[in-house]
């Protein structure tokens, strides 16, 4: 028997034990069963044993081998069990004869197994609601309340997303593995976006209670730390990047009362300095990686609004500079449009409105709510106020956010006051 | 494992569109993967203007021209593959010729259960 060092009970343990290695079991667990709800099962049933058999016996030396062991041969007797009544003789796991040790021991492989988990969760072949409620899921460890709560959907929807994405998982043998050389840009994308979506779930005033809101930004965040701990391509370090850098201002950007406060406005004492300098540096390893790709181009452009000691300050040079870059990897009307806002503030805000006009022309933009909201500003900044002031009233009718109508009846009380002479 | 791929394209642009493949480009294709023996069986359809429907309806047969098909896309050909799993199946999709032109379907084959 091992006596225990630490003063915390063993259940103590074992719950911690479980925050920080049920997700890497759980990983290499699906690899060896190849199937995801046989899998869940073994985990709880190893934790079962580790809090009926190390309070007499101790902690183990390898805790993860341990409960890997314990959980895979927990399935096998249950398959065993299962193909006495069935007569069924394809359903033993394809691994059951490699060497054990090899197969949960080995260091090296088993971080492998939460990467293959990410890219089987994001496969393209399923849909994109799907990817993101099964990676929170499965390897994020959130229950499928959580989940709903934050998408303001119900349980049972979310629960029915996963069971069908694992069926397809199953039935259209997606494979666990991490695709090769040829395949990995694509695939990744899809793994990129996905964290970025809950990311931006997260970060986003449109949904959810603020506790969930901010659970999945942290989430978003930590999955985009594990994946470049996993696998450190440039735009893994950059999403990491511009994550850490957006999330810097989440202190500053909303009132006490929840209503918007512009980048112009926020007391930057309150941005995370910490995140700040992480942010940063990540921006650099990954400029240093090569050309850089969409998401390298939005952190280097958060990361100088990040290094502004005023926004005065800003290098908005720099900026239209990396928008230019960033239409070039990425043309799209949205980022042409932000790339027009720091040109209003480069040159002037007369030239950016010429441009946004011509953009705006194109009526791709018509119901997008930024545009018309950047419209009215530069009007606002021209001092052209009676135009302002229709343009925010236009604005109004394309949202239902309260914290974002506020912002612009503000803006637009402001317009009428200012031009309404006092008598 | 069994995939079929289901070769869909308007009938237009199978042949029409300066990307649109040769018939000798879609052969090579197929025997090439004849050769790894991944290719199950594969055959091109003519046009669905030569199509005929069935249906038996309380044990009455009927039969009628074309399938009711509302979509500008038409099935116009298949491969039954034999694959590792599903990401080998949508590499050899990618390379079926009419990809370029129209879609491919990738569908996994059912076990039927049959005691």
């Amino acid at each position: 028997m091992k006596p225990t060092n630490s003063k915390a009970p063993i259940e103590q343990q074992i719950q911690t034990l479980y925050q920080s290695e049920s997700r890497r079991v759980l990983a290499t667990l699906i690899r060896l069963l190849g199937d995801f709800d046989l899998a869940e099962e073994a985990l709880h049933n190893a934790f079962a044993a580790a809090l009926e058999q190390w309070p007499q016996n101790g902690l183990p030396d390898n805790p993860r081998a341990w409960l890997v062991s314990a959980g895979r041969f927990k399935a096998i007797d249950r398959i065993r069990r299962r193909q006495r009544f069935t007569e069924l003789s394809d359903q033993l796991p394809p691994s059951s004869d490699a060497n054990d040790d090899e197969l949960y021991t080995d260091d090296d492989r088993i971080p492998d197994d939460r990467l293959r988990l990410i890219f089987t969760c994001c496969h393209p072949s399923l849909s994109p609601e799907a990817r993101t409620a099964l990676t929170l899921r499965e390897v994020c460890d959130l229950t499928t309340e959580e989940i709903a709560s934050a998408y303001l959907a119900k349980p049972s929807t979310i629960a029915q997303r996963i069971v069908r994405a694992k069926r397809k998982i199953q039935s259209a043998n997606i494979p666990y593995e991490v695709p090769g050389p040829s395949e990995l840009t694509e695939r990744l994308q899809s793994v990129l976006q996905v964290i970025y979506l809950v990311f931006n779930e997260g970060y986003s005033a449109s949904s959810g209670a603020q506790a969930t809101r901010v659970l999945l930004a942290d989430e978003a965040i930590r999955l985009g730390r594990l994946l470049h701990e996993l696998l450190p391509e440039p735009e893994v370090t950059g999403l990491l990047a511009l994550m850490r850098l957006n999330h810097s201002r989440h202190q500053a950007r909303t009132s006490p009362t929840g209503g918007i406060i512009t980048l112009e406005e926020q007391d930057r004492s309150l941005w995370d300095a910490s995140a700040i300098s992480e942010g940063c540096a990540l921006v650099r390893e990954a400029l240093n990686a090569g050309p850089p790709g969409a998401y390298v181009l939005q952190a280097a452009i958060s990361a100088v609004h990040a290094e502004a000691p005023r926004w005065a300050a800003t290098d908005w040079a720099e900026i239209v500079g990396l928008y230019d870059l960033l239409l070039r990897v990425q043309p799209s009307p949205v980022v042409a449009l932000n790339r027009i806002v720091a040109l209003s503030y480069h040159r002037e805000p007369l030239t950016a409105l010429t441009e946004l006009e011509t953009l705006l022309a194109t009526g791709e933009l018509d119901q997008y709510l930024p545009a018309r909201a950047a419209q009215a500003d530069l009007l606002r900044r021209l001092n052209r106020l009676d135009e302002a002031a229709s343009a925010y009233a236009a604005a109004l009718t394309l949202t239902n956010q309260q914290p974002e109508q506020s912002f612009l009846t503000r803006r637009l009380n402001e317009c009428k006051k200012i031009n309404s002479p006092v008598d | 494992m069994k995939y079929l791929c289901l070769v869909y394209s308007d009938e237009t642009d199978l042949h029409g569109l300066p990307d649109s493949p040769h018939d000798s480009e879609c052969a090579a294709y197929a025997q090439s993967l004849q050769d790894k023996g991944q290719l199950l069986a594969g055959q091109a359809l003519e046009p669905v203007a030569t199509a005929t429907t069935v249906r038996v309806r309380g044990g009455e047969v009927q039969i009628t021209d074309g399938p009711f098909a509302e979509t500008k896309e038409q099935l116009a050909g298949f491969y039954m593959i034999e694959a590792r799993d599903l990401n080998e199946a949508l590499r050899i999709a990618q390379g079926i010729p009419p990809a370029r032109v129209g879609s491919i379907e990738v569908r996994p084959v059912r076990q039927l259960q049959v005691n």
